[in-house]
């Protein structure tokens, strides 16, 4: 009976991990194939011819089904990503700092008030900004996404730093500053090089949410000024042919830095979010 | 100028200002791109702004937009089946997060390569995930109909996108799919970080697996389940991604939520006064959604004797 339900709980885990991959894992295979393998009917279900192609095809080189400019939207991913992440790490530390170590007036309404800053769906927040940066020449300009991202990514940094920031001894600073450092020497060098890694991983969070994002960006940028990658997807979309490989193609470039930077925060991503939440 | 940067500099020093000016970036990055657009998008919701008549937004026309969309069958159509959508989701979620967090802390080997791999779809975005589900779900071309074709359940091809109810499941899928892994990591940290001691005793003391679940591991872990809703409630509105890829809201509204509704009145039609009348609705259900979660966690965080 024992080995039995060990057994059945086995195949049940193997089957929730089946579903997990089988989507993903099918989008890349299709990245492989070419168009008339994926459109085949009756289908075809081991693939016969396998290649670069797509990838080809998509940056430029070869005959694409549809052209999209896919090189010119992933500069523009990288940049207002990176940018967007590097701003709000500054701003999220010194805010997170604040509310790891400080007892102050307001801090518990200051804090909530960040958080529901967050909770604003960003296809609400896109009329007005789309109002506003029309009017003030940022509309379409990398500049205006930057902006809007590290407003994006501040509230969930200052949760995350505030966790990590909790999690070092106040003890630390303290004994540093008895010997003579001031505040700001015990913080560069005693709080920040412990905090350090969990610092990498927020910034690894706010660059992965900027690269995600697509509501906004959808509304507020429309050329390859400023048209990220998860926009730039769509364009596939706006003929009635849908180009099945070039979009699975584009799809695995989204989503091979988003893999390799999750794998390298997966350990700080548990910890993070439940020590900034629960432990206080 | 003088006495200005003096007043600064002391302020600076003292240590009671400190924390304010620590936070004072954040706040000002919030104020500038979310409060004030958030303000006058509210002021907008009170006119008749077109995008195509720049005039019409010093135009007062009082709650008439919101008198509008309440009495649009349309619009609570949307609006009930986006209360449903997260209804559906967020429990399923919960509930089947909670069963491979169960699952996955039972077996002894491999649980590191097992939660690796549920981290999978937290990194695909969802923009990714409704393409990967509207190829699947495709009635031509689709994985899911070529299979049920290949095994002969069905020689017809099912449009599983374009019937009403067949496309609410689809889309509830596809979320369900991206978002469970956040209940069964949190759930998972629980119950490893849980004290082996009251299970044992509960056991000596003759108490069934049942009610050792219920009365001890269950009380336990629902913080991290707060926490995974709290987190989750952020994001609702992703859903937004995922539907105008897969459906766009069509056939003929059969699949529209609150959000593309927003998108369509607004954009598309260039109704922005109409549009953010709606937004404040969808802005006063997040917002509702994630103050209970908070509430929540906090008083969690107080029973767990942090300091909040």
């Amino acid at each position: 009976m024992k080995k039995f339900k060990k057994i059945a709980n086995w195949l049940a885990t193997f089957a929730v991990m089946l579903i997990i991959c089988i989507p993903g894992l099918w989008v890349v295979l299709s990245a492989f194939r070419p168009n008339r393998e994926i459109l085949a009917k009756p289908a075809v279900w081991i693939p016969e011819y396998l290649s670069f192609d797509n990838f080809y095809a998509i940056f430029g080189g070869g005959k694409a089904l549809i052209a999209i400019p896919v090189p010119a939207y992933f500069i523009n991913s990288i940049v207002i990503a990176s940018t967007s992440t590097f701003v709000a790490i500054v701003i999220g530390m010194s805010g997170g700092y604040a509310f790891a170590r400080f007892r102050f007036k307001f801090k518990n309404s200051i804090f909530l008030g960040l958080m529901l800053s967050r909770t604003v769906p960003g296809i609400a927040l896109s009329l007005p900004l789309f109002m506003i940066w029309g009017r003030i020449g940022l509309i379409d300009t990398k500049m205006g996404m930057i902006i809007v991202y590290t407003a994006l990514n501040i509230p969930f940094t200052i949760w995350l730093i505030d966790g990590f920031f909790r999690q070092i001894p106040k003890e630390l600073s303290e004994a540093g500053q008895v010997d003579g450092c001031t505040r700001w020497q015990a913080f560069w060098k005693i709080e920040f090089p412990l905090a350090k890694s969990g610092i990498a991983s927020a910034a690894i969070f706010a660059f992965l949410t900027s690269w995600n994002e697509y509501a906004l960006a959808s509304n507020l940028t429309r050329s390859t000024d400023s048209k990220t990658l998860p926009v730039g997807l769509m364009d596939f979309t706006a003929q009635f042919t849908i180009d099945w490989a070039g979009m699975s193609a584009m799809a695995v470039i989204i989503i091979v830095p988003a893999l390799i930077l999750t794998f390298i925060v997966q350990k700080h991503l548990i910890s993070g979010l439940t020590f900034g939440g629960v432990k206080g | 100028m003088t006495t200005i940067s003096l007043k600064f500099s002391s302020a600076i020093q003292s240590k009671k200002s400190m924390p304010y000016l620590l936070i004072l970036p954040a706040i000002i990055v919030i104020l500038g791109v979310v409060l004030v657009p958030l303000l006058f998008s509210f002021y907008t919701s009170f006119t008749p702004f077109k995008l195509t008549k720049p005039d019409s937004l010093f135009v007062f026309i009082g709650f008439k937009n919101y008198i509008r969309i309440f009495s649009d069958m349309a619009f609570w159509e949307a609006f009930g089946r986006t209360v449903l959508f997260l209804a559906v989701v967020i429990n399923l979620e919960f509930l089947l997060g909670l069963g491979i967090a169960l699952m996955i802390n039972k077996i002894t080997h491999g649980q590191r390569v097992l939660r690796t791999i549920m981290m999978f779809p937290m990194m695909f975005s969802p923009i990714l995930v409704g393409f990967q589900f509207k190829f699947i779900f495709n009635d031509n071309i689709g994985i899911l109909n070529n299979a049920l074709q290949s095994l002969g359940v069905t020689d017809q091809a099912i449009a599983w996108l374009v019937d009403r109810w067949l496309a609410f499941g689809a889309i509830s899928f596809a979320e369900i799919w991206m978002s469970t892994s956040i209940f069964a990591i949190l759930l998972l940290a629980g119950l490893f970080s849980m004290p082996q001691e009251p299970l044992e005793a509960a056991q000596v003391d003759g108490c069934n697996s049942w009610q050792i679940f219920k009365h001890i591991t269950l009380p336990f872990i629902m913080p991290f389940a707060f926490i995974a809703m709290t987190i989750r409630s952020l994001d609702v509105a992703r859903a937004y991604d995922i539907v105008d890829v897969m459906t766009g809201g069509g056939p003929a509204g059969r699949t529209e939520l609150l959000w593309t509704m927003i998108a369509r009145t607004g954009f598309d039609n260039a109704n922005m006064g109409r549009a953010n009348a709606m937004a404040y609705v969808s802005i006063i259900l997040s917002i509702l959604f994630t103050y209970y979660f908070f509430r929540k966690i906090i008083a969690a965080r107080k029973a767990m004797g942090g300091d909040a």
